[in-house]
């Protein structure tokens, strides 16, 4: 059971959770100038490191708010939780 | 003390040392990178085969899995690779010389709504057309077939039916193993352990030449992946990116107990599937832990879940000890169905995506993918699971028909 510090309730089990898999991936502006195959990567391909893995969480059972949080995909050690919209590299002064 | 200690006994394979060449070089010693290399060696004649694991022979997935081979899928695509999957099982321990306690003790697929009913006799409907043999049960015949079952309309998710397919069963995963290495390595194919892949060679025109391991460089005319849940950390070191995540999938065993449990049952609602294997043990699993993970392990809420949905299913398990749990990793694609065949990058073959359902595949995935290897071209069978279709469109959705798991 992984222990996840929601930024705005804490520290709550894993189960008051929802994942939502890879943080970060943007919308394409412009989705009609995308090829066949540019469009079929930004559905179905997503990052999968072995190794540190910026991925989203929304704590359903909590404030429903959706959150980013650097995680390694081994050991589990979350390093990292900041407010949607923020990237990892400018997460001081978020609660981790 | 040593002179009473009894012999070893004979090895099933040689341990050779990596040779500086091979004609294939497959990566992953797990069932299906194990059945490439004997179908290789049996159906083409091409023996000069290396098999590289970077652990242990069948310790991945491969020895991992609760063993269910069943054929009833939905989709046309699949039903015809998995049905050549159990055709060829049932060929196979004679074939091979090696009894693996492969049973053809049947499956049930619970249903437990009026969506499961219609999904259920839809399936049923569409492997009958398929040649795949497949009936559906009312509770009084399920009741018969599996007494064990509650069939009581007093729970929360009553049983109103389920699918059978009497062919399906189940077999000792780390036997077959052993029984294809035993073969292939008869045939002459190094099964190299302790022998990890971290890199690729490719010439100038970006084509693969060889690999990169922790026992050095290895030459090869083809390279082919069966590297499971591992094969993106792979294929990005070659830039080309799979759509595969990479999720724990966990298991349980019981103590070992009297027989009491005929078949196998598989609940997608309540979620859990249960079979007994030949030693004793109630062999149990469900479905993926939600997160990406490469710890081969899960959380324990997961294991809570599938033994709430076993004690529901089956109150005479109630007393019963969980004797261990464990987790492997699986690699999971958006449509829950395999990427087999060549790649974007020349010399490179890929076989991967069966997440959480590849055991049952093992002879068929091994057949085709080996076809592909030698002709450098898919087999019918595999070519609608190309990585084409993630562009095209054409997905092969057994996520939407409902009997996917395992
Ligand atoms: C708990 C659980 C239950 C399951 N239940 C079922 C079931 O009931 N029925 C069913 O059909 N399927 C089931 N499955 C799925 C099935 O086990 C897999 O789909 C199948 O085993 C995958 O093929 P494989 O045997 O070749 O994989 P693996 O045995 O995982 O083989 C891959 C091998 O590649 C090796 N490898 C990885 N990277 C490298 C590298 N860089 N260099 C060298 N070697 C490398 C790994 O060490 C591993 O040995 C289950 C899986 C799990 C985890
Ligand atoms: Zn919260």
């Amino acid at each position: 059971m992984l222990l996840i510090a929601c930024p705005w309730c804490g520290e709550r089990d894993e189960t008051e959770f929802h994942y939502g898999g890879q943080a970060h991936v943007a919308y394409p502006p412009d989705p009609e100038a995308l090829t066949d195959a540019e469009w079929g990567e930004y559905l179905f391909v997503r990052a999968n490191p072995k190794g540190e893995f910026a991925e989203r969480w929304v704590h359903g059972a909590g404030c429903r708010r959706w959150f980013n949080v650097v995680r390694h995909t081994v050991t589990h050690d979350i390093t990292a939780v900041y407010a949607a919209g923020q990237q990892p590299e400018d997460r001081n002064g978020v609660t981790a | 003390m040593p002179d009473q200690l009894p012999e070893h006994p004979d090895w099933l394979w040689r341990t050779p040392d990596p040779k500086p060449s091979y004609d294939v070089v497959v990566v992953g010693a797990g069932g299906h990178g194990l059945a490439t290399a004997y179908y290789l060696a049996r159906n083409h004649g091409i023996t000069n085969v290396a098999v590289l694991e970077r652990g242990w022979l069948a310790g991945g997935n491969m020895a991992r899995n609760t063993t269910i081979i069943r054929s009833n899928y939905l989709c046309e695509e699949s039903a015809a690779i998995y049905e050549h999957a159990l055709k060829l099982w049932e060929g196979l321990p004679e074939e091979l010389e090696y009894d693996f306690l492969f049973s053809q003790r049947g499956v049930l697929n619970l249903a437990h709504t009026l969506q499961d009913v219609r999904e259920g006799t839809r399936r049923v409907g569409a492997n009958r057309l398929g040649g795949v043999d497949a009936e559906w049960l009312d509770p009084d015949e399920v009741r018969a077939f599996c007494p064990i079952v509650n069939t009581s309309p007093n729970v929360r998710y009553p049983v109103l039916g389920a699918t059978l397919q009497p062919r399906a069963g189940i077999a000792k995963h780390d036997h077959v193993a052993w029984a294809l290495a035993r073969k292939a390595d008869a045939y002459g194919v190094d099964l190299i352990q302790n022998c990890e892949v971290t890199g690729f060679v490719q010439d100038r025109d970006g084509r693969v030449v060889g690999v990169e391991t922790t026992r050095g460089r290895i030459a090869a005319g083809r390279v082919a992946l069966a590297a499971a849940g591992h094969t993106s950390t792979l294929t990005d070191l070659l830039g080309l990116r799979l759509p595969i995540q990479s999720h724990p999938l966990q298991a349980l065993v019981s103590e070992l107990l009297e027989p009491v449990h005929p078949t196998v049952v598989m609940s997608n609602h309540v979620h859990v599937y249960v079979s007994q294997a030949h030693k004793g043990e109630l062999v149990m699993g469900a479905g993926i832990d939600s997160y990406n993970g490469y710890g081969q392990r899960g959380s324990f809420h997961q294991i809570e879940h599938q033994m709430a949905a076993a004690l529901e299913l089956f109150p005479i398990f109630a007393r019963a000890h969980v004797l261990r749990t464990w987790g492997g990793i699986v690699d999971v694609t958006p449509d829950a169905s395999p990427i087999i065949g060549p790649t974007p990058v020349a010399n490179l073959f890929v076989n991967c995506g069966w997440g959480t359902g590849g055991f049952k595949a093992t002879p068929a995935s091994g057949w085709v993918y080996a076809d592909t290897i030698a002709h450098g071209r898919p087999h019918p069978l595999a070519a609608p699971f190309a990585l084409e279709r993630f562009t095209t469109g054409a997905l092969i959705d057994e996520h939407g028909a409902a009997a996917v798991a395992h």
